[in-house]
């Protein structure tokens, strides 16, 4: 129960996320670099698409993440909605920069993928558009956190729009089996064989698992300084702050 | 061997662009996020080490 709790108090998740980071940060890295070299040197070349098809690796990462970072934000928003836990409130707000990256990085890799196998870089294709939504629900959310002063109103007004914005999720999700979309079906599905050979596949898990594991070391740091911000005025930051700059 | 040589790795089967302007802008943007992140926390540690001790002395002083 003592290690659940420290999860919920900033001063305690402090110097507890501070040891975790090293160890996310470096396994991220050795995961990156492990799925790069599966990505590109045993992965074989596709006998349709040629070399462009390694675009995956990076592009189907980054879609997961900007998903899967949404769906954990909501929930962070959501407990902090039902519990006033302050904490949860700077993890979703921590976890929005990351989850609009990964939804930019989706798009401009898409973009890239597009061009070469079907011959545009952009198109208004369902899953195309429901995730350049996603990249404007991000940059809204992160907007009308910056834009309301009080801290506990800007709590709740985003973890609203976080919580009303997950309806797109399924909708990106199940984009391509609703509409008849130019983007692909799933390569990976849990109730289907995957259409993939193995090597590729893969490297595409060990690259997704890196971005998870990146996300964790990024959010972790930046809840760290959110926490120093928002305890400022309390005897431990005090304390700690004065004890680093010695 | 994937690869006959260096040249034919970097040329990417003639995708060169697509794959390596793929890879390379990820690579960017996430060192990028990773520099900012850790700027901003010496930043925060900095910034709130000067009003803690400006707060200090000024309690001294009274």
């Amino acid at each position: 129960m003592n290690f659940l709790l420290s999860f919920s108090s900033p001063k305690t998740f402090y110097p507890l996320a501070g040891k975790l980071l090293p160890w996310f940060a470096g396994v991220a890295v050795l995961l990156i670099v492990l799925g790069l070299y599966l990505g590109f040197f045993v992965a074989p070349t596709d006998y349709k698409q040629g070399e462009s098809y390694r675009i995956i690796f990076v592009h189907v990462a980054a879609a997961w993440m900007s998903m899967f970072i949404y769906v954990v934000m909501a929930g962070w928003s959501a407990a902090g909605m039902i519990w006033n836990t302050k904490l949860s409130d700077m993890m979703a707000g921590a976890l929005a920069p990351t989850g609009a990256l990964f939804s930019f990085i989706a798009l401009w890799t898409g973009a890239l993928w597009g061009k070469p196998t079907w011959g545009t870089y952009w198109i208004w294709d369902a899953r195309l558009t429901s995730e350049l939504i996603l990249l404007f629900l991000y940059i809204g959310y992160i907007a009308l956190r910056s834009a309301i002063d009080d801290p506990r109103r800007a709590a709740r007004a985003s973890a609203l729009l976080a919580i009303v914005g997950v309806i797109n999720i399924p909708i990106i999700y199940f984009s391509v089996r609703w509409w008849n979309t130019l983007h692909q079906g799933a390569s990976v599905s849990p109730t289907m064989a995957p259409k993939m050979a193995e090597t590729m596949l893969l490297a595409m898990f060990v690259m997704a698992v890196a971005f998870w594991v990146y996300t964790i070391a990024v959010v972790l740091a930046r809840v760290r300084s959110e926490i120093l911000e928002r305890e400022r005025n309390t005897a431990w930051v005090a304390e700690l702050v004065l004890e680093k700059r010695k | 061997m994937i690869w006959a040589s260096w040249a034919d790795f970097f040329a990417m089967g003639g995708y060169a662009f697509y794959v390596w302007g793929s890879y390379v802008v990820t690579a960017v943007l996430m060192i990028a996020e990773v520099i900012l992140v850790m700027r901003r926390h010496r930043a925060t540690l900095a910034r709130l080490a000067r009003t803690v001790s400006a707060e200090q002395m000024r309690v001294e002083g009274e």
